[in-house]
C-alpha cells in the first residue's frame, strides 16, 4: 500500500473540505458576526444581549434545567445499565424499548408530553381521578413556572436518557468479566463492587456521556418550545427569537458564541475533572 | 444472573424492568391516542387511558392541511441527501482511518471529535447571510448541508471501526489473486461492509429527520416536518400538534429498530 502515499489523503480530503467550508468557517463567521457593528468592532451586540429583558431568565433557565437534568440521566442511565447487565431474558427487547427516546426528535418528545401535561391531559385526568385536584388545572402556563420547569425536565430525562444507556451499556461491555469475579472472591459485596471495580473503569464513558449530554442541554429548545411555548426563556430560543423574528443576526451570533463558550467550558471540565491520575491506576 | 436471585429480589427487579419499559412507551402510546383521536379525544374529560376514540379520520384531516405533504416530503429530500453525502463523504474517511497511518490522522481525528462536543445546529445561524446568497437558503438541498456537518462525524468513525472489522488479509489475498486495489475493495471489502455502510445512512437520516433548530433557521417556505410543527406550533389545535408529534416518531423509531445491534457499536467507539 506503499505505492500511492496520496491515497489516504484523497479520502480523507473531502470530508475535511467539507467540515472547513460548514463547521469551521461558519465558527468564524459566528465569532465575527458578534462582535462587528455599524462602527467596528466591539462588544455592542454583547451588551444588547445581556440587557435584553429575558436574558438572565435564559440564562437561568437553561442552567438549571441542566443541573436538574444531566445528573438524574446518568443516574438513571446507570441504574438501567446495570439491569441490562443482569437481563438474562428478553435482553434485547428491553434494550430495544429503552432505546425508543434515541429515535425520538425533542420536538415530538414535547409534543408527546404535551399530551399528558395539558390541562385537559392525561397527569390531570389521572390526578382528577384520585380526588387530588377539583378541576382541570393548567400546569405549563406562565403562572404556574415549578410545575412547567418540572414538566420540561421529566420530558427531556425521558428524552435523552436513552443516549447516556447507550454509551453506558457499550462502556459496560468493554469491561472485562473477571475485575468483578475477582472483587467477588475476596469479599466484595455488589455495592462495593459497582463502586469500587465497574464505576471507576466506566470513566471514559461516563466523561463521554456527560460532555455530549450537557453540550446537548445547553441547546435545549424544541422540547422547551413544544411545552411551555414562550413561557420558558432558554438561550438557544432567544438566539432563534432574535434571528427569526428580530432579524437581529448579531445579537443572535452572540448568543451562539456564549451557547459555545459554555459548552467548551464544560467539555473542558469534564475533560479535568476525568483525567485519570497514573497513580490511581496501580 | 436472573437464575440466581432470590424470589424477592428478582420480583423487585423485573417490577423495575416492566416500570422502566412503561415510563418509555406510555408517552409514545398516548400521543398516538392524541394524533387519531381527533377534536373529541383532545378535550374528552377526563381521560381515559383506553382508545375510546380513534379513528383514522383525524390523521387524515392533518395529512390534508396544506404544507403538511409539502413539509413530509421536503424532510424527506433533506433526510435523504443528507445520507448520501454523510456516506460518500464519511466512509473513505472511514476506510483510510482503519486501513492507513499518514501524518494529519490524528488532527482529524480530533476535529471529528471537536464537532460532537459542539452545539453543531447553531452554525446556521450565520450560515443564513450565505446560504441567500448562494441560492441555497429555503431549500432542502441547504438544510441537508448542515445536517450532515452533525451525522459525518457518526458516518466516519462507524466506518472506521467496522473496515478495522474486516481484516487486510482478505484484501491482501485478492491481490495476490490479481486484483487491483480497486477491484478488492469492490468485490471483497464493500460487500461486507455493506450492512454497517447501510447503518450508518439510517443513522444520518434519523439525524436531519429529527433535527429542529437549523432547519427552522434556513427554512421560510420549503420547510421540513419540524420546522413545519415548530412554526405553527403556537396557532394550531392540539390534536393537530399531536398528529405532528405521531408523525415525526414513527419513521425514526422504526429506523432504529432496524440498526438496534448497530447501536453500542456507534457509540462505543467515542469512550475507547
Amino acid at each position: 500500500m506503499t505505492d500511492r502515499p496520496w491515497l489516504p489523503y484523497a479520502l480523507v480530503a473531502p470530508s475535511v473540505l467539507f467540515l472547513a467550508v460548514l463547521f469551521l468557517l461558519p465558527l468564524v463567521q459566528t465569532i465575527w458576526l458578534s462582535f462587528s457593528g455599524g462602527t467596528g468592532l466591539g462588544l455592542e451586540h454583547y451588551r444588547r444581549m445581556v440587557t435584553d429583558l429575558n436574558f438572565a431568565s435564559a440564562m437561568r433557565n437553561t442552567f438549571l434545567l441542566t443541573l436538574a437534568v444531566v445528573p438524574v440521566q446518568v443516574a438513571f442511565a446507570l441504574l438501567l445499565a446495570t439491569m441490562v447487565q443482569k437481563l438474562e431474558r428478553a435482553r434485547d427487547l428491553v434494550l430495544w424499548v429503552w432505546t425508543i427516546p434515541l429515535a425520538v426528535s425533542d420536538l415530538a418528545a414535547g409534543l408527546a408530553w404535551l399530551a399528558i401535561l395539558q390541562s385537559s391531559g392525561y397527569l390531570n385526568s389521572l390526578l382528577f381521578g384520585l380526588g387530588v385536584i377539583p378541576a382541570q388545572t393548567s400546569w405549563l402556563s406562565y403562572e404556574t413556572p415549578f410545575a412547567l420547569f418540572a414538566g420540561i425536565a421529566v420530558a427531556e430525562i425521558w428524552r435523552a436518557t436513552a443516549i447516556v444507556l447507550v454509551i453506558l451499556v457499550a462502556g459496560l461491555q468493554l469491561i472485562p468479566k473477571e475485575y468483578g469475579e475477582a472483587a467477588e472472591i475476596f469479599g466484595a459485596s455488589p455495592w462495593m463492587r459497582f463502586r469500587k471495580v465497574t464505576l471507576p473503569l466506566l470513566k471514559p464513558s461516563l466523561q463521554t456521556a456527560l460532555i455530549l449530554r450537557t453540550v446537548l442541554a445547553f441547546e435545549v429548545f424544541a422540547v422547551v418550545y413544544a411545552l411551555g411555548g414562550r413561557n420558558f426563556p432558554v438561550l438557544v430560543g432567544e438566539a432563534y427569537t432574535w434571528q427569526r423574528d428580530n432579524q437581529n443576526y448579531n445579537v443572535a451570533a452572540a448568543y451562539a458564541v456564549l451557547i459555545m463558550v459554555m459548552s467548551l467550558a464544560a467539555t473542558a471540565a469534564y475533560l479535568r475533572a476525568f483525567r485519570v491520575k497514573p497513580d490511581q491506576l496501580s | 444472573m436472573t437464575t440466581s436471585m432470590p424470589s424477592a429480589r428478582r420480583l423487585l427487579f423485573w417490577s423495575g424492568v416492566v416500570a422502566s419499559c412503561a415510563w418509555v412507551l406510555l408517552p409514545v402510546y398516548l400521543v398516538a391516542l392524541g394524533a387519531f383521536g381527533g377534536r373529541e379525544a383532545v378535550f374528552r374529560w377526563p381521560k381515559s387511558i383506553w382508545p375510546t376514540d380513534v379513528s383514522f379520520q383525524a390523521m387524515l384531516a392533518f395529512l390534508q392541511i396544506e404544507g403538511v405533504f409539502k413539509a413530509f416530503a421536503n424532510s424527506l429530500i433533506a433526510a435523504g441527501l443528507t445520507v448520501l453525502f454523510s456516506v460518500l463523504l464519511g466512509a473513505p474517511a472511514g476506510y483510510a482511518l482503519a486501513r492507513y497511518s499518514f501524518a494529519g490522522k490524528n488532527p482529524y481525528r480530533l476535529l471529528v471529535l471537536l464537532t460532537r462536543a459542539f452545539p453543531l445546529a447553531i452554525l446556521a445561524l450565520p450560515l443564513t447571510v450565505s446560504f441567500i446568497r448562494m441560492g441555497l437558503y429555503d431549500t432542502p438541498l441547504g438544510v441537508s448541508l448542515i445536517h450532515t456537518v452533525l451525522a459525518l462525524p457518526f458516518a466516519a468513525l462507524v466506518t472506521q471501526s467496522l473496515f478495522l472489522g474486516i481484516p487486510r488479509e482478505y484484501e491482501e489475498a485478492a491481490w495476490v489473486f490479481g486484483c487491483t486495489q480497486r477491484q478488492a475493495f469492490l468485490k471483497i471489502v464493500l460487500p461486507l461492509a455493506l450492512p454497517g455502510i447501510a447503518a450508518t445512512a439510517i443513522f444520518a437520516f434519523v439525524i436531519s429527520w429529527n433535527e429542529v433548530f437549523a432547519a427552522s433557521i434556513l427554512t421560510v417556505r420549503e420547510r421540513t416536518l419540524t420546522a413545519y410543527l415548530l412554526t405553527v406550533l403556537s396557532e394550531s389545535p392540539l390534536h393537530y400538534r399531536f398528529a405532528g408529534g405521531f408523525l415525526l416518531i414513527v419513521p425514526s423509531v422504526l429506523f432504529i429498530f432496524a440498526v438496534r445491534k448497530y447501536l453500542f457499536a456507534v457509540w462505543g467507539i467515542g469512550s475507547k
